[in-house]
């Protein structure tokens, strides 16, 4: 139910994210989504994309500082109050947040949530009105 | 002034006398109370008899850093536990700090020395002394603290930190005199500057300046900015603490306390003994200590014995100011760091990479030291996917940094293999300050 995430160990000099993208088109993988946490020294690139285990290996070919996490891409549409409603199952549950991150696009979106309790996290998003898109259908999901 | 002529003006020869009978005792002394010196001197076939006048000591064996951090903690303290009455520390070159004992009467001799230092810097009774070096572990404050209370002036124990109220106190109780690291007396006025605090609203005349290497210009600017006259103050744990040597009124050349602290100047590499006038590593045999003697102790700085007579009166031999260290140790902030100790904490956490870059600066006249560490590829998983952890990290490494250097220290995390290689010798240490 959960996809894989890339976290990514950016220092804070121009050129590092450009030689991470590079390696993502030279691969021919394609980032649907992503977000970066910034703090004053270095950055931490988080990446939805359509082959998380094939992009790991190459950056990791490259010595990038990459790691795995898990973290539930759930399907959005038109329909207002979705984030609110898997917000408030959360924070009702006692589950904490991570981070979040979504991207909307021509009526279709993704809301990406790292919660600190993986498997209560579960059992509230399955008793939602919507749903969690398996890592399988982000290779065509567009 | 100076505070004992009977031995700070003694002929040349009633010194080699006193000397070699001073040094035959101490090997004596050490041959019978700790082993680590007498299976040294069975070995190279010497008894305390061999030893009878000063030039006899080239046949003694040297001591080095290493000698101390193998007998870690008391393995060279050469007094019974009970005499001793306190115990300073000061880095080591890795892991464990070098621990010296001190009986009452080493105590004794460090205040007298400290004395005489004062003495020749012109501090007396009369005087209201601040010791702006650190108190505690490191041998600095509590030092140069007894000399003032020897010599009977007013002791203010500032040490170090909250520089602001330190130039309160400077202006407000009439200070007269300061102890601390040079870097700091510019850091100090630096800070009376943007409290507007003018130069003849203070009182400061004497500085004794020490535990790191300075410069003339230093010197100069020190003078002009705070006012007074600035003098060197050279010391080391292993031989005693601040009081080793001191500069007189002539500002020219350090006069060695070499009653108690027997001078040589060797060859680091051959370790041949060089005559006055040529530069090489200072060596010190410490002639009537109790707690911890050391003979031929390798200080790794560079420096000459001067030749000649001082116009100040004193026969005491003097050193040059240093030019240097014959090893890798860093002085910061007055503290001796070595980037030995820097790896040993980087290798013992897995999350990194077993290489570093250690980047010294001095910013505004405080010395800073930056650590650079890469990330290491198979130890950065899910786990470091927020700052936070990320933060708790380096946190963690700042800590144990702290504990084993005694300094602050910034930690940049590099990306892995971000920390350029270089051909050959690594370079682990940028050190961007510039002696003037």
């Amino acid at each position: 139910m959960t996809v894989n995430q890339l976290s990514i160990f950016l220092e804070n000099r121009a050129g590092t994210l450009t030689k991470v993208l590079d390696l993502f088109k030279e691969a021919g993988i394609l980032i649907i989504a992503s977000s970066i946490a910034d703090t004053a020294q270095y950055g931490l690139l988080r990446i939805i994309c359509t082959d998380p285990q094939r992009a790991y290996h190459e950056l990791e070919r490259s010595g990038v500082a990459v790691a795995l996490s898990d973290v539930f891409a759930i399907e959005l549409d038109e329909r207002p109050g979705q984030i609110a409603e898997i917000v408030r199952g959360l924070s009702e549950a006692q589950i904490g947040i991570v981070y979040m991150y979504s991207f909307f696009i021509r009526g279709k979106g993704l809301l990406i949530i790292r919660a600190d309790k993986t498997e209560e996290a579960r059992d509230v998003i399955l008793r939602s009105s919507l749903r969690c898109v398996p890592e399988k259908e982000l290779i065509d999901w567009q | 002034m100076i505070w004992n002529p009977n031995k700070e003006c003694m002929s040349r020869d009633e010194m080699s006398a006193l000397q070699g009978k001073r040094l035959h005792k101490i090997v004596e002394y050490v041959y019978h109370n700790v082993p680590f010196y007498r299976h040294k001197l069975q070995e190279m076939d010497l008894t305390p008899d061999d030893i009878r006048t000063i030039d006899d000591i080239v046949k003694l064996p040297f001591t080095t850093k290493k000698d101390l951090r193998d007998n870690y903690p008391f393995g060279l303290q050469a007094a019974p536990q009970s005499e001793i009455i306190r115990i300073h520390a000061s880095s080591g070159t890795t892991g464990n700090p070098t621990i010296v004992g001190y009986t009452r009467k080493d105590i004794g001799v460090w205040s007298e020395c400290m004395a005489r230092c004062l003495t020749a810097y012109g501090v007396g009774r009369e005087d209201i002394f601040s010791v702006s070096y650190g108190y505690g572990l490191f041998t600095g404050g509590l030092g140069a603290h007894n000399g003032v209370e020897m010599v009977g002036a007013s002791v203010v124990p500032a040490s170090t930190g909250n520089t602001e109220k330190h130039a309160k106190l400077i202006r407000d109780l009439g200070i007269t005199g300061i102890a601390c690291t040079p870097s700091y007396a510019l850091y100090l006025a630096e800070t009376m500057e943007q409290m507007g605090i003018t130069k003849d609203q203070i009182k400061l005349r004497v500085g004794a300046f020490g535990a790191e290497p300075w410069t003339e210009k230093m010197r100069d600017e020190i003078q002009e900015r705070l006012g007074l006259k600035g003098f060197n103050l050279y010391g080391l744990s292993e031989i005693m603490g601040p009081s080793v040597s001191y500069e007189c009124q002539m500002q020219h050349g350090s006069h060695i306390n070499e009653d108690h602290f027997y001078p040589e100047i060797i060859n680091p590499v051959t370790l041949e003994p060089l005559p006055k006038g040529q530069s090489g590593e200072l060596v010190f045999t410490t002639l009537t200590k109790e707690g911890m003697p050391v003979l031929r102790y390798r200080t790794r700085d560079l420096c000459s014995l001067m030749p000649g007579d001082c116009d100040c009166g004193r026969t005491s031999v003097r050193m040059s100011p240093i030019t240097g260290r014959s090893d890798d140790m860093l002085i910061i902030r007055g503290i001796n760091v070595f980037p030995s100790q820097v790896e040993s904490v980087v290798l013992s956490m897995k999350e990194f990479a077993p290489r570093y870059l250690l980047v010294v600066d001095r910013i505004n006249n405080l010395d800073t030291l930056e650590v650079q560490v890469e990330l290491r590829q198979e130890y950065f998983t899910a786990t470091f996917d927020t700052p936070a952890a990320i933060d708790d990290l380096k946190r963690r490494l700042v800590d144990k940094l702290r504990s084993v250097l005694s300094i602050n220290a910034k930690v940049q995390l590099k990306a892995p293999n971000a920390i350029e290689r270089s051909q050959g010798k690594s370079v682990r240490v940028i050190d961007n300050r510039k002696l003037k």
